[in-house]
């Protein structure tokens, strides 16, 4: 199952957010996106779900083009979990994840026991079976994202497209988290903002910087001092470990000194 | 799939339904000022429809038949209708205070109801319901235009229903104070609130396909509906056209509202509040959230058109001050005991 994008550009209120993307997904990968703020992470991910057509290029699923599918079609094959999509209706927990099996049913294919068992099973698969009656508005935000996850796995997608899935996570389970959706035998493509994250969950990571991407490769590859300086503006050290795993070490700004004289002139002034 | 709070057998369930709403139809015809008994109602109904040879009293069968049973039958079709408008626009704008007549539709309608009554636009050839019905579908022209090019979302469809409406309800205001006398003014003044009384067969033969169709349009949606929960990018991402389904149930519910307006005029909290009772009622699934609103709607306005009727000895009071005046309190009640509920 291949996820192809060509020459791929969007854009939105006279501003190009995405600018001729060339991007290939291997079937079975983690692919991490990685970006600044702005950099048009959301909007790639949107346009590969499919949800937001390109102005120019292509995305297919299977030498397919997006525009020659029906969405249902595509939701069958993809699922997207977006960065805290939320209510205000009183559903269950279990209600939030059957929406899954919206691609599957029609309006004269209704809702069967098979159904209830994937669905049975996406909970179970995020460790949220005991909380399958519960509303949705007494739920956490990580219980919240983790059913989101559910909901993604009861549409049993070949792909899953994360955008941003650990914002407002404890550390605990923004580990957690991206360890299950690593552990899934599922092609994942997620937009992360924790490099570090990136380097351990990631096959490959891309490197998107105003609405390009600029760099792909392995995390060892992207993650280097000068990349994470031009693209992040952050000073930082990569350490290597001997499984040939990286991770970055951010530093403090060097403070610049013409500023700090500035400063003190001003305090000898009010004196 | 799993029926929220109610759980029950699906052909019980219609069943009961449908009891329920012709208990209710029988009562509308037998309950009045001349009291009816309910088996005169039934062989009435005999009489006229398979020509059982009851021997009647003529008065009695022509109060049921001619007026309150078409009348009954209109309110339930109008009660259905405004309820199923509700639910459908509650769930597609995200907004809980979205009402059928929140694209400007009531407001259109009343515009073209004075230019028809008042104006004397048509030169005869219009009634007052179809200068109404053409006032809504051109008010909701102009706001759908609107919204389109004031851009995507929900809410410019919200801010474009606002402005229509302000505009035309000063149109209305602003025919009726330049050139209505005192009785015109008047019975504007009743039309807007909403008044079942002209109401005849022709009206029922116009009133039940579209809201039977307008039940079906929107039940055939259930599933689309349902994935509207989280937004419209997460229902596109289900799989739901979502360009699609917004214009198709947006231009059914706009539809259904101008028809039932154009016949009884603007009936307020119906399509606001019902949609609300029912969800504490069956839950947030559509596929039963939709008939129960739909039979909620139909009960309701059935009981507020009695009510309107026997409330004041000798005066029909508008139904549009009845559907708020006992619907506002009920639906307090059903608030306050859901809060305690949960």
């Amino acid at each position: 199952m291949s996820l192809k994008a060509e020459t791929v550009s969007w854009s939105a209120g006279g501003r190009v957010i995405v600018d001729a993307v060339d991007l290939e997904v291997m079937p079975g990968e983690f692919l991490g996106i990685i970006g600044p703020n702005g950099s048009g992470k959301t909007s790639l991910i949107s346009l590969l779900a499919g949800i937001r057509l390109p102005k120019s290029g292509s995305v297919s699923l299977e030498g397919r083009p997006f525009a020659k599918t029906t969405r249902r079609d595509i939701a069958q094959r993809i699922a997207l979990v977006e960065q805290q999509a939320e209510t205000t209706e009183r559903i269950t927990a279990r209600q939030a994840v059957e929406l899954g099996r919206t691609p599957h049913l029609g309006a004269l294919s209704p809702w069967s026991i098979s159904d209830t068992d994937i669905v049975d099973r996406a909970l179970a698969h995020v460790g949220m079976s005991d909380f399958a009656g519960r509303m949705w508005h007494t739920l956490s935000g990580g219980e919240r994202q983790r059913l989101h996850i559910a909901r993604a796995l009861a549409q049993q997608p070949q792909i899953l497209l994360l955008d941003e899935p650990t914002n407002h996570l404890d550390i605990h389970h923004q580990i957690g988290l991206l360890e299950l959706v690593r552990g899934q035998p599922l092609t994942v493509v997620a937009a992360l903002h924790d490099l570090n994250h990136a380097a351990v969950f990631c096959d490959r990571i891309a490197v998107m910087d105003r609405g390009r991407i600029v760099a792909l490769g392995t995390p060892t590859e992207i993650l280097t001092e000068d990349r994470i300086f031009t693209v992040f503006g952050v000073a930082a050290t990569v350490e290597h470990d001997e499984d040939g795993s990286c991770f970055v070490r951010y530093r403090r700004p060097r403070p610049k000194l013409h500023l700090i004289s500035d400063t003190m002139k001003r305090h000898d002034y009010a004196r | 799939m799993r029926f929220g709070p109610l759980s029950i057998n699906r052909t019980s369930a219609v069943l009961t339904a449908l009891a329920l709403l012709f208990l209710a139809l029988a009562l509308g015809a037998a309950i009045g000022e001349t009291a009816i008994p309910l088996d005169v109602v039934g062989k009435t109904v005999a009489n006229r429809l398979w020509g059982a040879g009851y021997p009647l009293d003529a008065i009695d069968e022509g109060i049921v038949w001619n007026y309150r049973l078409s009348r009954a039958v209109v309110a339930a079709c109008c009660g259905a209708a405004l309820s199923l408008c509700g639910v459908v626009l509650q769930a597609l704008l995200r907004n809980s205070l979205a009402d059928p007549y929140i694209l400007g539709i009531s407001a259109g309608a009343s515009t073209g109801a004075v230019a028809v009554a008042i104006l004397g636009i048509g030169a005869g050839m219009l009634t007052l319901s179809l200068g109404a019905f053409f006032g809504a579908v051109f008010a909701f022209a102009l706001v759908s235009l609107l919204a389109l090019r004031a851009g995507r979302g929900t809410g410019a469809i919200i801010l474009a229903g606002v402005a229509g409406s302000q505009l035309f309800n000063a149109l209305t205001s602003f025919i009726v104070t330049k050139s209505a006398n005192a009785e015109q003014a008047r019975g504007i003044m009743f039309w807007l609130l909403g008044n079942l009384s002209g109401v005849r067969w022709p009206d029922v033969a116009l009133a039940l396909p579209v809201a039977i169709g307008g039940l079906l349009v929107c039940l055939w949606h259930a599933r689309a509906l349902d994935a509207f929960t989280f937004g419209a990018e997460s229902a596109a991402s289900l799989g739901i056209p979502v360009k699609r389904v917004y214009i198709i149930l947006i231009s059914a519910t706009a539809l259904m509202t101008a028809v039932m307006v154009s016949i009884v005029g603007s009936i307020g909290f119906v399509g606001l509040v019902i949609p609300h009772a029912a969800r504490f009622l069956v839950g947030v699934r559509h596929g039963l959230l939709l008939p129960a609103a739909a039979l909620t709607g139909a009960i309701f306005m059935i009981a507020a058109d009695i009510l309107s009727r026997v409330i004041i000895p000798g005066q029909v009071l508008p139904i549009g001050v009845i559907t708020a005046l006992v619907g506002a309190p009920a639906f307090a009640l059903i608030l306050s005991r859901g809060r305690a509920a949960s």
